[in-house]
């Protein structure tokens, strides 16, 4: 701990550096500048983007009403909302158990199924895919037109169990042998003091696995077949399959469809990078 | 771990359920696992060693046939040739990228809060999303870089110029998660080094190459791994920005799985392809850790 405090003030007092200032300002004014494209094209009528004018001179919504009548943005959007929400909550669930197993308790195996866990990364998500279609076509799930499909097979994710896993090891083991003394079963001592203590890390974990689920591409266009089922991403490329040469519109899509996610990143940031340098590898 | 030496002594005089309490937290995580990623896997084995009919159920037992074809097949090698081209400017692209953005970020200067936040902001937005956006960027006559270049480039369309396109746009996808790990890494370096550095009178870019680089090798090895295993997977942007073309010049490994298995309906070839695809992550990641021992930092 007082090392890291050192480190903060070290890099505190670090001098001021108006030239890498200056480079940092213009290379990230080139990482935003698609999105800022993407903003004003929005707002451009559709005479002013093929007269290649980048600004736009009034307050144009065309393009909005357009993006909304071709494509039911706002149910995509609450199926996304309801997917990745669901998904990063169970994921924390199934994830904080294990890693309060692996992280707090001692029991035979220990090791070998965490290995088993992590293993699971190894298998990359797109080698599987066809079985996991196959698995949940013949349960009927696609024809039951049902967001549970998107859910299903993301309810854990060996991620979550390892991030939660370093937050529990980090806690101190007096405080689980206190709670222990004082009468709390073992699952109490798990989510009263000890999964309180993690929050940071299920923050961080959380916002994670949220943006990575509400940006899955694949899996929804394989297993939702009617507009109802649609999730934000698929949308989008359903905005650029009526007309692939309105712009207007699609940009228009496409900035409605960035607002939820750019917001759980905004908001989150903070827990995301404090979360991220905490568990950060060592070096 | 030795404190907790008394309490296993106490244990030894039965199993208990106390014993078994453990293992019901791993329970749901572990029942998910094998139901959708372990069995998964081995039944993608197994269709890659049968024939299938248009529902993806097995006929019969073929061996490796599969295989044979597939290796005799010449898209598959093309695929595969594409797959390591794009992972190739990808992985090196993104995790410059990220690295020169956290050092700069790391630097202090007016505004730096704000920077912090654009650099870590890809990570926010879509592959679909920033597909679509390229794919107008990219448009030769209604486009903002062709405006700018002032050329009349179909970028997509070009059998040069379609791959880079969509690697690029990659790079700009990663270049938030690269960024974060990074700047996490760079507040863990030993700040003496830069006192010592400074003494010798090292300028700004003999700092970085010589003293942050090696310090954070660790981070950057585990970048590469994940950076690696992300660009064999990508599919959104290439499906949205090229569908594969022109030809096959964009057509990777992942989106011939997809072409092969959901529009030909051939299953038992799209579960070898996907073998294939483990396999070669697994290799790749395995020469990785080997490498990974020998360097020292």
């Amino acid at each position: 701990m007082a090392k890291t405090n050192m480190k903060i003030t070290a890099s505190k007092v670090k001098q001021n550096n108006p030239v890498a200032g200056i480079v940092a300002i213009i290379l990230a004014l080139l990482v935003i500048s698609p999105l800022l494209y993407c903003l004003m094209a929005s707002f451009l009528t559709e005479k002013q983007i093929f007269a290649k004018q980048l600004f736009p001179s009034s307050f144009y919504t065309g393009n909005y009403v357009a993006a909304l009548q071709q494509a039911p943005l706002f149910t995509f959007i609450r199926n996304s909302v309801i997917v990745a929400g669901t998904c990063t909550f169970l994921q924390l669930f199934t994830g904080s158990l294990a890693g309060y197993a692996f992280g707090c308790l001692k029991f035979k195996g220990q090791n070998g199924i965490f290995r088993v866990f992590l293993a699971t990364m190894m298998i990359p998500g797109n080698a599987i895919i066809i079985s996991n279609y196959l698995t949940v076509s013949s349960w009927g799930l696609i024809k039951a037109n049902t967001l549970w499909v998107l859910i299903v097979p993301y309810m854990t994710s060996a991620f979550c169990v390892f991030n939660m896993r370093q937050a529990y090891k980090s806690l101190p083991t007096e405080l689980l042998e206190a709670a222990d003394i004082d009468g709390c079963n073992s699952f109490q001592t798990f989510y009263r003091v000890a999964m309180p203590l993690t929050l940071p890390a299920l923050g961080a974990a959380g916002i994670q696995t949220f943006l990575s689920v509400w940006n899955q591409y694949l899996w929804p266009l394989l297993t939702t077949n009617t507009v109802e089922c649609r999730t934000v991403q698929l949308g989008i490329g359903m905005l650029q399959n009526a007309d692939g040469q309105a712009f207007g519109t699609i940009m228009a899509g496409t900035t409605v469809v960035m607002i939820p996610s750019l917001l759980v990143f905004v908001l989150g940031q903070k827990t995301l990078i404090s979360g991220l340098t905490a568990g950060a590898v060592k070096g | 771990m030795t404190t907790k030496l008394p309490q296993q002594t106490v244990q030894k005089k039965g199993f208990t359920f106390r014993d078994l309490t453990p293992y019901l937290y791993i329970v749901p995580s572990l029942a998910l696992f094998i139901l959708f990623v372990f069995y998964p896997f081995v039944k993608t084995i197994y269709l890659s060693l049968s024939s299938t009919d248009l529902n993806g159920n097995a006929t019969g037992f073929v061996g490796f046939a599969n295989y044979i074809t597939a290796f005799q097949d010449k898209t598959m090698w093309t695929a595969l040739w594409v797959t390591i081209k794009y992972a190739l400017m990808v992985v090196a692209g993104s995790i410059v990228m990220g690295t020169i953005c956290a050092i700069l970020a790391n630097e202090s200067f007016k505004g730096r809060g704000l920077v912090r936040t654009v650099y870590a902001m890809p990570m926010a937005i879509s592959s679909a999303c920033i597909a679509v956006i390229a794919t107008f960027i990219l448009n030769p006559t209604m486009g903002i870089l062709n405006q700018i270049l002032g050329t009349q480039i179909k970028w997509l369309k070009g059998i040069n110029t379609a791959l880079p396109s969509v690697a690029v746009v990659t790079i700009w996808m990663n270049i938030g998660m690269n960024y974060l790990f990074v700047i996490a890494a760079l507040q863990s370096v030993d700040i003496s080094l830069y006192e010592a550095g400074s003494i010798e009178g090292v300028n700004f870019f003999q700092k970085h190459w010589y003293i942050t680089i090696p310090s954070i090798s660790p981070t950057l090895f585990f970048l590469l791994i994940i950076n690696v295993i992300n660009s064999f997977q990508a599919y959104a942007q290439i499906r949205l920005m090229t569908q594969g073309g022109p030809g096959k010049f964009t057509t990777t490994l992942v989106y011939m799985i997809y072409r092969e298995t959901f529009e030909n309906m051939r299953y038992a070839s799209g579960a070898t392809m996907s073998v294939i695809l483990f396999v070669i992550l697994f290799i790749l990641t395995a020469i990785q850790f080997k490498v990974e021992k020998k360097v020292t930092y």
